[in-house]
């Protein structure tokens, strides 16, 4: 099977890729790119372990061809720090128990991360309810809760 | 020479008891941390399994001449490539890395392509031929038992038979005859599965030596690393095993996987590197999760509430393979007698084999199961005799110090405490059976080993072993067996040393779960960890600390037991302002001494038990936790709504609070996930599809799991009072939460609703078909109704400690009468 090439914006940096025009998404960042904080735990769309940022809105990449992306803004786990520096919610999901195997991690920080890029003070209720479609066996979510309430508190006091 | 540190009598800390961020957690927010399936190696090849459709069947012959033809496929497998079993257990060595001329569950691995990718892998597998010829089928133990033939295995106690066991500790009927009241009561606990995040995943190669690495998500590098040299006929010392960090793993990767056999021996046989990595589907087949277990308590009580005797018995249901079923057996039984004070107990416990993926260790390990039909029982028997359920419970909580009547050792306990706490959290007193129709408080309690007694395999070694290295840059490196599940083992090695060198858990590498270079850890299994990984830690970096003391003491003008480390600080006790950082400590101490480094170990204390099997159960503390849940029960659904839950756990000491917390609610929420809706249930297809047993539910949208929505408030209380046996007084908190949480909610719904649902998980239709019979003024009841005959064997009979007994089986049965 042939392959296709096609540029791919990724944090901020458009990169040329190779790919199968089968693969998806996910393949492509895991695979191609050797992005693999971006993980996968069902590859059906059914766990939000692989979700990422596509034009700001959360996406599960398992669902996702690659080339359906081509022109978009792509957000991975990789580029959510500034330097060195962690983004509040990376810092608060260390700090605070949001993060215990990592596995669900990624998923959950970018989903919570488009939440309070709309919504800088979600209430624990919508917290829960943009979290619903990422499943977490280690946490049982609260410590999640107050990692992500925690993350927009820090946010909103960062602003002038 | 000087007196050796004394860390547990520590009362002052610099690290445990803070909440920390945890060595391993930036790692993990960067997405920087590599599990199994993020290894990558130039030449890399894929596998994939062919598994069987059928689930009992005889393989005529497979074919796979079209497959091997395939551009891009490496190597096909089967398993004429695999003449030697294996098991976790060595009483049950009855796996084949590909199935030998019989399947036995559906999802049975066959054969395996190895190929230049995935897609080309599964495009292999469709061209190979395999004739079946199917043989008849065992869906539950119950068929198990009427149909000894055709048998599942050809070991085992007979029939379909796995094991069958029988203890009694007393005359339990002598006991039960004398009681002013005889409780006798069914339950019903199904299967469910572990269901990590991360789907298992391994990746084999050759180092430049030509020794095979293996890479691979799994919970006991070291069992592995064993049953690899036995199956690959090669030596041990050949093979290296890496345990990646789990992506959760709550048991599901504690068995030998057969994805790792297969391409250890592909990247021997093409020295190239090979990788797998399981769909989801195939993570429900490899299972190993909870046994469905049918269970009879025949219980004596007093008038006033305090147990007299307990007749306990269980039927599990093994699925096809042996897995840790041997120790899973027990375990439906022999952690019974520890929460609270029991006389007499009788118990007799019988695994039989089926047609299903084999079941295994999960989280709380045979437990949970007798923990929730206890649970409800003593709710019911607190209801009949007009008793508060949680004073009935604190009256008889087993003491500090004492004996079981099988023989177990409990040390500290922090039970009624927990009780307690939970109690006065919960508004108990003033809500409990008054929260008015549709609403409910109910309570229950439980105690955990903190790691069993004995290894898997009989052997001398230490359980766990430490082995330190510093030098003049004040890098601290700590050298463990011990696997990293997410549970948090890094953090409790780095934050043990850390306190006692006085120095920051963050300048602390770990380097663990590597059989290439790591001394043993027999394995993140049995809430051991934290204890036994622990104590060797401790007496590691005391023996590090005394090197330190020597050299700094002379420095210092003080004698090396008055040297004190904390803070990046070495000073002396009577003059802190005399001081020298501890990278000039070390420096020290290396000029002085040479390397600087120190091992540690540990094996857990000999168990009073003597009898035949007493070495399942003891183990070095115990961990108590008690629970509240609140429930609402819609009488027009049976829908079951959870808003608050309260736990109190006896760790003994958080060695990180946000850790601790954090398992503590983990647990719960696994707990409640099981009681309301998880369960690894299956269905016949009709007899045009074979009869196939398939499962119900092999993905994770219809496998049933609590989403953040479903998850209720828990409110944590951690009671410490630590355990002289434990590092700091630390017991375990990985599994012991999860125990009272099923019985809790089970108890719960009847003072919501006032219908005993003695099965679980506890649906709604369950709890509907339990209405419609108490409007019909029936029992209002949903449950099993009978107990099978189980031809379980004479019992060997032990006297309890204060009977006169010595911990050996009695040697006739007049000592019995005499008692």
């Amino acid at each position: 099977m042939n392959r296709v090439r096609m540029k791919l914006r990724v944090n901020g940096e458009e990169q040329e890729v190779l790919f199968h025009p089968y693969k998806t998404l996910l393949e492509v960042l895991r695979e191609e790119l050797g992005l693999t904080g971006t993980k996968h735990g069902c590859e059906l769309g059914e766990c939000g372990a692989c979700a990422v940022l596509v034009d700001g809105a959360p996406l599960l990449s398992c669902l996702e061809l690659a080339v359906q992306c081509e022109g978009r803004d792509i957000q991975t786990v990789e580029g959510m720090a500034q330097g060195t520096e962690l983004h509040p919610l990376q810092a608060a999901f260390a700090d605070l128990g949001g993060s215990q195997c990592g596995y669900c991690t990624s998923g959950m920080l970018m989903t919570a991360k488009a939440l309070l890029d709309k919504e800088p003070a979600p209430s624990r209720e919508r917290i829960k309810e943009a979290l619903s479609g990422n499943l977490c066996r280690c946490t049982g979510y609260q410590q999640i809760w107050e990692s992500v309430e925690e993350a927009a508190r820090v946010l909103r006091e960062a602003k002038p | 020479m000087n007196a050796p540190e004394k860390p547990r009598q520590k009362t002052r800390f610099d690290t445990i008891g803070k909440p920390r961020r945890r060595v391993d957690g930036r790692a993990k927010a960067i997405g920087q941390l590599r599990f199994a399936d993020d290894l990558t190696l130039p030449r890399m090849l894929h596998a994939k399994l062919l598994r069987s459709p059928h689930p009992h069947a005889l393989i005529e012959s497979i074919d796979i001449s079209r497959a091997q033809a395939h551009p891009g496929v490496q190597l096909v497998l089967t398993g004429a490539a695999f003449p030697v079993p294996y098991g976790i257990m060595p009483v049950s060595q009855d796996e084949h890395p590909l199935a030998r001329e019989r399947v036995r569950f559906v999802g049975d691995p066959v054969a395996a392509v190895i190929a230049a990718d995935e897609y080309t892998a599964n495009e292999a597998l469709e061209l190979i031929e395999v004739r079946y010829r199917p043989l008849a089928t065992v869906a539950s133990p119950e068929e198990g038992l009427a149909n000894p033939e055709p048998r599942i295995h050809d070991y085992g106690e007979q029939g379909n038979i796995h094991r069958n066991q029988s203890y009694e500790f007393g005359d339990v009927d002598a006991a039960l005859a004398k009681s002013d009241h005889v409780f006798e009561d069914l339950f019903f606990y199904e299967g469910n599965t572990h269901l990590p995040m991360e789907q298992q995943a391994s990746l084999a190669s050759l180092e430049g030596d030509g020794k095979l690495l293996l890479c691979t998500s799994t919970q006991n590098p070291h069992y592995l690393h064993r049953q690899l040299a036995a199956v690959l006929q090669m030596p041990a010392a050949r093979i290296r095993v890496i345990a990646t960090p789990n992506g959760g793993a709550f048991g599901g990767k504690c068995d030998p996987g057969n994805h790792e056999f297969v391409v250890s021996k592909a990247a021997l046989m093409l020295g190239r590197p090979v990788k797998i990595c399981l769909t989801r589907e195939e993570v429900f087949y490899q299972h190993r999760g909870r046994h469905p277990v049918l269970m009879k308590f025949r219980t004596g009580v007093s008038k006033d509430g305090r147990l007299t005797a307990m007749h306990l018995q269980t039927l599990l249901d093994g699925g096809a393979y042996g897995s840790h079923g041997p120790a899973s057996t027990f375990y439906t039984g022999v952690l019974t007698p520890v929460t609270y004070e029991l006389p007499r107990f009788k118990f007799e416990a019988c695994r039989v084999f089926t047609n299903k993926p084999a079941c295994g260790p999960k989280r709380g390990h045979g437990t949970p199961q007798p923990r929730f039909g206890q649970e409800v029982q003593l709710d019911k028997i607190a209801e009949r005799l007009g008793l508060d359920p949680a004073e009935m419970r604190l009256a008889m909580v087993t003491k500090p110090d004492s004996l079981t009547a099988s023989w177990l050792r409990v040390g500290s306990t922090g039970l009624a405490e927990c009780i307690r706490k939970v109690v006065e959290m919960s508004g108990w007193k003033e809500r409990h059976r008054k929260l008015g129709p549709g609403r409910g408080l109910g309570i229950a309690c439980s105690s955990y080993m903190c790691g069993a007694g004995v290894s898997i395999y009989w052997n001398k070694l230490p359980h766990s072993a430490v082995q330190l290295l510093l030098d003049r840059s004040g890098q601290v490196t700590v050298y463990c067996g011990a696997t990293e599940l997410g549970q948090g083992s890094d953090d409790v090695l780095a934050s043990l040393i850390a306190e006692a060198l006085g120095i920051a858990p963050g300048n602390i590498r770990c380097v663990t779960g590597d059989t290439g270079i790591t001394p043993i850890d027999l394995g993140s299994y049995s809430s051991r960890v934290t204890i036994m990984m622990g104590n060797a830690a401790l007496q590691a970096a005391g023996r590090v600390r005394e090197q330190l003391a020597a050299a700094a003491a002379e420095q210092l003008n003080t004698l090396p037991e008055r040297v004190v480390f904390s803070q990046d600080r070495v000073f002396s006790a009577e003059n802190p302002g005399n001081t020298m950082s501890f990278i000039e400590a070390v420096a020290l101490a290396e000029a002085k001494f040479g390397t600087i480094g120190a091992v540690g170990s540990y094996s857990p204390p000999r168990a009073p038990g003597r009898y035949k099997g007493a070495g399942v159960g003891p183990s070095p503390a115990y961990s108590f936790s008690a629970c509240v849940v609140e429930t609402e029960v819609d009488a027009h659904t049976g829908w079951i709504t959870v808003p608050k839950i309260w736990i109190a756990h006896d760790i003994g000491r958080a060695l990180n609070p946000v850790l601790a917390r954090g398992q503590v609610i983990g647990g719960v929420y696994m707990g409640l996930g099981e009681a309301l809706m998880e369960e690894q249930a299956f269905r016949r297809l009709p007899p045009k599809l074979s009869s196939a047993l398939v499962h119900r539910n092999p993905s994770m949208l219809d496998y049933k799991s609590l989403t953040s929505l479903d998850m209720p408030d828990v409110e944590v209380a951690l009671i410490e009072d630590p355990d002289p046996n434990c590092p700091y007084g630390a017991k375990e908190v990985g599994q012991g939460p999860l125990l009272p949480v099923m019985p809790a909610v089970a108890n719960a719904v009847y003072d919501a609703a006032g219908v005993r649902i003695d099965e679980i998980p506890i649906t709604p239709d369950k709890v509907l078909r339990a209405l419609e019979k108490k409007a019909k003024g029936e029992a209002p009841r949903v449950g099993p109704e009978s107990f099978p005959a189980v031809p379980y064997p004479q019992p060997i009979f032990v006297l309890p400690p204060w009977e006169g007994g010595d911990g050996n089986e009695a040697k006739d049965r007049e000592g019995r009468k005499a008692a």
